[in-house]
């Protein structure tokens, strides 16, 4: 169906370079997995190295063609995470809700990006596995609010304030093992001008919201002009020369994916 | 050779009458154990090339002479409890023996029933010592054979060194050092007499695995062994659950922990834990504090403690730049073969950190824990562990296994690798089903079994990669080629959907679901960390053309074709599976698995068959160049040559002439499918 839309429309398409970085364990690879596979696995392995994988993502108007590289959460690989993010025009910086020190972690990615990446990178910050927090069994959408509402998000605070005092007298209720409530992420996520979600892999609770928003916050301009942009991508892991995202070029970086998977933006 | 082999089949056969195991199941352990050569069963040294015989017989009897003088009372112990038979005292803690450490001291087979039910928590220290020095293993030797049988059982220890504190009885040292060469002589004497799997046959499980059981009634007992070994090795793989915080099931974990089978246990000469397969800290800690109290004790002798028997428990321990690496092991493997399994494990320590930076930490700070900058790595060394407990025949061997390919095909291949290669390309290799079918390579650099084995473990035992989907950009040494610094691996599965994909850009797909039987995998290794899309391209480059020129589909027909059976190869033949390894190319064939050993334990079983075959042949006297093993569900057959290694395996009622008619038809096939079977030279720029 991805595919019908996909040939009946030809939408101009542009490539989009996206690199997820955050401490491991914290879902990254199953983020992907669900993007990219709508699939998800329990006790899913530590990345090594990085992985790299594309998706197309069909906006109204146009294809984003995300070319990903999941990089591996693992202290040792830390130094080889320039090489990804260097020209990357997106990234997902990715902490886990129930652990406090992904979220420090977080930060310090961010301002690694701030500082060392592509200027006009977009950057959105994912707190994840709200499966194990109590929106989980609300899965009807309550979460789906997160994205940028900060009505939403503050509600949702409240809950968990709730739910936190509860925690000891009433032990059924209460696998919420939240670490980090939704108010400290946005509030984080707004200082630095990011995106923000709370996402579950596991249950795909928007997952391919924060692809979708990414796409549509990806300015034009770096679109079009911004052959520039995906070509020096390139650069980073050796150049493949002339990538033109819009164009089928056989010495191109990525040819079309097969659209088979298109996301269901 | 061909012509020895024919002298030998034929002395084999004359010799033995009928060593039909058919004939001889219902009997003492000791018949069962034993080959038709000794105990009234038969030949003698029928697994010795034809003219040797008499001369390995007479060095077996010196051998054996010398053996038994040397051997110390507790020798005769053992000897006299061989013939009782198991129910016996819990593992008789011998305080006198426990200072006589340089002493052979061989505790009583009654001891091992005990031990099998907890055998690693005789690794208190005192037990320990009383054990380090028990080399004899095979208490249960066959008695009918009289004199010979036990001075053959001390002697049927491998490789296996101790250090001995240099402090006491220099007397017993000198004679302990003095008797190596003898024990591994012994060793061959032994497997030359046809005992096949000596070690641990108290217990129920091993008994099951060598099918020696000692059971009056074989025939009743065969199944509840066969079901207690699967139990408790099914189980070997589960994870062990952590103590809870009120300690309330600490026993059970313990005991748990304690019934594994086999263990790797990874520590820093500081005592610092690194790794350990089964059980988390508060369960290994003291384990770990006793190994490495034992360790240093043999160390601060200046000596080193290389491996011990603790009732049918084998432990061998390898000492490498600040580490030690322990296996602890019920599966019979020898001292040598254990020891291959733990330099595997440090090769992928290495393959992690790279050797400058782990001596690095070390001589920075002793007491480093290495556990933070190896993050990540245990699933991979977990994956080794497992395939080593599973048995592994490219471990085994150290050797490749090739996809059977027409040579006209293979090379079609090759020049299509050269044709690709791309500037910054050190090894190319296309991988389907698990086995290697083209590599390309530089001239002067051939490509390690022991990286290779490293590549394919994270590739195929671990789901890290795998799942990753799409391509992979891995950092890794490998040490065989360099252990000083990092390669890179671009990575990349072909899924079976992507020859039907009438768009060829496509990317690799993501499904996860696919056959790892039928995956064909391309690696591209680089030094340059930033050459990833020119990896990139070769590798669409390569794909490109091998579906062009029609190979892509020759490779999957061939991994979808799987191995041939056995009988495909010697159509009619008594063989249920072999080993053919080629010495020169550092490869080996083999049929499936199938129909014979379907399964773990069927498996696991066959493993050790060859283990012990291997053992045999590779002690340090090497002039053993044929040798059989008979039990009761198998005969099976090791033959050396300087070109090759072969291991068959028939099932119990096949004859001696049988089988070796049968290895030569193998060795006959080898030679013709050579290029075939084998990767050759390869690609070579
Ligand atoms: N409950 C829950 N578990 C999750 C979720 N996402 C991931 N996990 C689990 O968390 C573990 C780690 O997930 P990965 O996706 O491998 O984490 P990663 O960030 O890629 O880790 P590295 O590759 O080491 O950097 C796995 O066992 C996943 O199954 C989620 O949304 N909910
Ligand atoms: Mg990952």
């Amino acid at each position: 169906m991805a595919d019908s839309r996909g040939s009946a429309a030809p939408k101009p398409s542009s490539s989009v370079k996206l690199v997820l970085l955050g401490e491991s364990a914290v879902g990254k690879s199953s983020l992907v997995l669900r993007f990219v596979n709508n699939d998800f696995q329990e006790n899913k392995e530590p990345t090594i190295g990085a992985a790299f994988l594309t998706q197309k993502c069909n906006l109204p108007t146009r294809t984003i063609k995300f070319e990903i590289w999941d990089t591996a959460g693992q202290e040792r690989f830390a130094s080889l995470a320039p090489m990804y993010y260097r020209n990357a025009q997106s990234a997902l910086v990715v902490y886990d809700l129930t652990k406090p020190t992904s979220l420090t972690k977080a930060k310090h990615w961010v301002a690694e990006l701030q500082r060392q990446a592509s200027p006009g990178i977009v950057i959105a910050l994912v707190g994840n596995k709200l499966d194990l927090t109590n929106e989980t069994s609300s899965s009807t959408g309550a979460s789906a609010n997160f994205a940028g509402s900060e009505d939403a998000a503050g509600e949702s605070e409240e809950n968990h304030a709730e739910a936190d005092a509860d925690a000891d007298a009433d032990d059924e209720e209460t696998h919420d093992a939240r670490k980090i409530s939704t108010a400290e992420g946005k509030a984080y996520a707004d200082e630095e001008g990011l995106l923000f979600f709370e996402t579950s892999a596991k249950t795909g609770t928007n997952v391919t919201d924060v692809f979708t928003a990414i796409a549509n916050a990806i300015p034009e301009h770096t679109l079009k002009g911004g052959r520039g942009a995906a070509a020096a991508a390139q650069g980073a892991l050796g150049a493949r020369g002339d990538a033109d995202p819009s164009r089928v070029n056989l010495n191109g970086p990525r040819k079309d994916v097969g659209a088979k998977e298109g996301c269901a933006c | 050779m061909e012509e020895s082999k024919e002298s030998q089949k034929e002395s084999g056969q004359a010799g033995n009458g009928q060593p039909s195991p058919e004939s001889s199941k219902p009997r003492t352990p000791e018949q069962e154990a034993r080959i038709p050569g000794n105990g009234g069963n038969g030949s003698s040294g029928t697994n010795v090339e034809g003219r040797e015989e008499a001369q390995d017989n007479a060095l077996v009897a010196e051998t054996i002479s010398r053996t038994v003088h040397s051997k110390d009372s507790s020798e005769i112990d053992r000897e006299s409890s061989a013939e009782t038979p198991p129910p016996l005292p819990p593992r008789p803690v011998n305080l006198e023996s426990t200072d006589a450490q340089n002493t052979l001291h061989l505790s009583g087979k009654q001891a091992r029933p005990k031990l099998q039910s907890h055998p690693t928590t005789a690794v208190s220290l005192t037990d320990i010592s009383t054990q380090v020095n028990n080399e004899g293993i095979r208490e249960t030797y066959p008695s009918t054979t009289g004199g010979l049988t036990s001075p053959l059982s001390v002697a049927s220890q491998f490789n296996n060194r101790f250090g001995s504190p240099k402090s006491s009885e220099t007397e017993d040292t000198a004679s302990i050092k003095s008797y190596v060469p003898t024990l591994e002589t012994g060793g061959d004497v032994e497997s030359l007499l046809g005992e096949v799997l000596g070690n641990g046959q108290q217990d129920p499980a091993w008994r099951f695995m060598t099918a020696q059981g000692e059971n009056q009634n074989a025939a009743d007992e065969l199944l509840p062994e066969d079901a207690a070994f699967e139990k408790d090795f099914q189980k070997e793989f589960k994870e062990l659950e952590a103590i809870n915080a009120e300690g309330t099931n600490e026993e059970a974990v313990l005991d748990a922990w304690t019934s594994r089978m086999k263990h790797f246990l990874i520590l820093s000469a500081a005592g610092k834990p690194i790794y350990s397969r089964h059980g988390d800290d508060n369960i290994t800690s003291g384990y770990i504090g006793i190994i490495q109290t034992i360790i240093s004790f043999y160390q601060n002798a200046d000596d080193t403690l290389k491996s011990f028997t603790a009732g049918d428990v084998k432990f061998v321990v390898l000492s490498k730049t600040s580490l030690y690496l322990v296996a602890i092991s019920r599966l019979g493997e020898s001292d040598g073969q254990l020891r291959a399994q733990l330099e595997a494990l440090y090769m992928q320590i290495l393959s992690t950190l790279t050797l400058p930076r782990l001596q690095t930490i070390f001589s920075n700070r002793p007491s480093s824990d290495l556990r933070r900058p190896l993050s990540g790595t245990e699933p991979l060394l977990s994956a080794l562990a497992d395939t080593f407990t599973r048995g592994s025949p490219p471990t085994l061997l150290s050797a490749l296994e090739c996809l059977r390919l027409r040579k006209s095909h293979r090379q079609v291949i090759d020049q299509t690798l050269l044709k690709t290669r791309t500037e910054n390309l050190l090894y190319g290799l296309i991988v389907a089903g698990g086995r290697l079918v083209s590599v390309v390579r530089p001239k002067k650099h051939s490509l390690h079994p022991s990286d290779l084995q490293l590549i394919f473990n994270m590739l195929f035992e671990t789901e890290g990669v795998k799942t990753a989907g799409g391509e992979n950009w891995i950092p890794l040494c490998l040490p065989g080629f360099n252990n000083t610094g990092f390669l890179y691996m671009y990575v990349s599965f072909l899924s079976a959907k992507e020859d039907e994909n009438e768009d060829e850009s496509q990317r690799p797909s993501t499904s996860s679901s696919f056959n790892k039987e039928e995956e064909v995998a391309v690696l591209l290794i680089s030094p340059k960390k930033e050459s990833f899309y020119e990896m990139q391209q070769m590798r669409d480059d390569v794909v490109e053309q091998l579906q062009k020129n029609g190979s892509m589909d020759l490779i999957k027909a061939a991994v979808r074709r799987g191995r041939p059976h056995v009988t495909d190869v010697v159509p009619g033949t008594v063989l249920r599976h072999f080993l053919y390894k080629s010495k020169a190319n550092v490869q080996f064939a083999m049929p499936s698995f199938e129909p014979h050993f379907k399964g773990l334990v069927a498996r696991r079983k066959l493993l050790s068959i060859y283990h012990t075959l291997h053992a045999n042949v590779h002690s340090k006297i090497s002039h053993l160049k044929v040798h059989y093993c008979v039990s009761r569900d198998s005969i099976s057959l090791a033959w050396t040559t300087p070109l090759f290694e072969l291991y068959c395996v028939a099932g119990p009622s096949a004859s001696r002439g049988a089988l070796a008619q049968s290895a030569n038809k193998v060795v006959q096939w080898a030679r013709k499918e050579e290029e075939r079977i084998f990767i050759i030279g390869g690609a070579v720029f």
